[in-house]
């Protein structure tokens, strides 16, 4: 019964604070409004959501949040320093391959938009079978420790959060 | 409104104007299209996070109120700002490069745009 009412607790959730952000004032009005958008959009789409992504630990999104704020603002400084300081046949593009040990499709979307999201690597393709992620760096002498830290820093955390 | 408010506004306004030159300069140095996918990366994240923290500040010395919007603003460019890049990546790829141009994916399945999926995974 409460799985029928509420099919995706967490797009429920999604959906009030959002609505809660969109009008920027909260009161009881405004609550229940966003929670009857709540449970009937889940209701209406709920044909289109066939898996519900489970979170194992949703306490470390915060953390994940936070590192992948701090990599943006220090990747920010760095590929500035690349862009204005560098002759630009001194700047080495490589394409990095990175096999993937994530399963679920959340999990690899929120990989690939954190990677294109700090700047100086795009997430530009997966292999056809989702096992790996072709990522394009814009700037750098050892791919490899790329690989490595994407897969040390991101996809570790990434994988206590999605089972 | 306070001399501190104000300094901390202007030092936000300042790094996103710097963030959003040097991505729009990035554009024109270079040469290469997917080299420069990357500039605008740096003007959605510092470049807005920039304006966007000023402003919250600025509405709350100004009025006392806590604005959200700026957040939204923000959850919804992290949410569309990657879709847009793997767009471009994906039509570049598809148009200009041939597959042994690229690395290969070490596993039974290669890229995805030149690679059929296994079979079923499609109804997954």
């Amino acid at each position: 019964m409460l799985t029928r009412l509420v099919p995706h607790p967490l797009l429920s959730l999604t959906l009030v604070l959002v609505w809660l952000g969109l009008v920027n004032t909260f009161t009881l009005g405004n609550l229940i409004l966003g929670t009857l958008f709540g449970l009937i959009i889940p209701m209406v789409t709920a044909a289109y959501w066939p898996n519900r992504p489970k979170l194992a630990r949703p306490f470390k999104i915060i953390e994940y949040v936070l590192v992948v704020l701090w990599d943006i603002i220090v990747a920010n400084v760095q590929v500035a320093m690349i862009i204005l300081f560098r002759r630009e046949p001194d700047i080495r593009s490589h394409w990095i391959p990175i096999p993937l040990d994530l399963k679920s499709a959340e999990a690899i979307t929120v990989l690939a938009g954190t990677i294109t999201m700090t700047p100086g690597t795009v997430s530009a393709m997966l292999a056809a079978d989702g096992g790996a992620i072709l990522v394009h760096c814009l700037h750098t002498d050892d791919p490899d420790s790329v690989r490595d830290e994407i897969k040390s820093r991101y996809e570790r955390r990434l994988k206590e959060i999605f089972p | 409104m306070d001399f501190a408010a104000e300094l901390l506004i202007s030092v936000f306004l300042v790094i996103s104007g710097i963030f959003g030159f040097v991505g729009s300069y990035g554009l024109v140095k270079l040469k290469n299209t997917l080299q420069r996918l990357h500039a605008p990366t740096k003007a959605t994240t510092l470049g807005v996070g920039g304006v966007l923290l000023a402003s919250i500040i600025f509405f709350y010395v100004d009025t006392g109120h806590v604005s959200v919007h700026e957040l939204l603003i923000s959850l919804f460019l992290f949410l569309t700002a990657p879709i847009t890049a793997n767009f471009i990546a994906k039509a570049y790829l598809a148009r200009n490069t041939r597959q042994d141009e690229l690395p290969p994916s070490d596993r039974d399945f290669g890229w995805s745009i030149y690679d059929d999926p296994p079979d079923g995974e499609a109804d997954r």
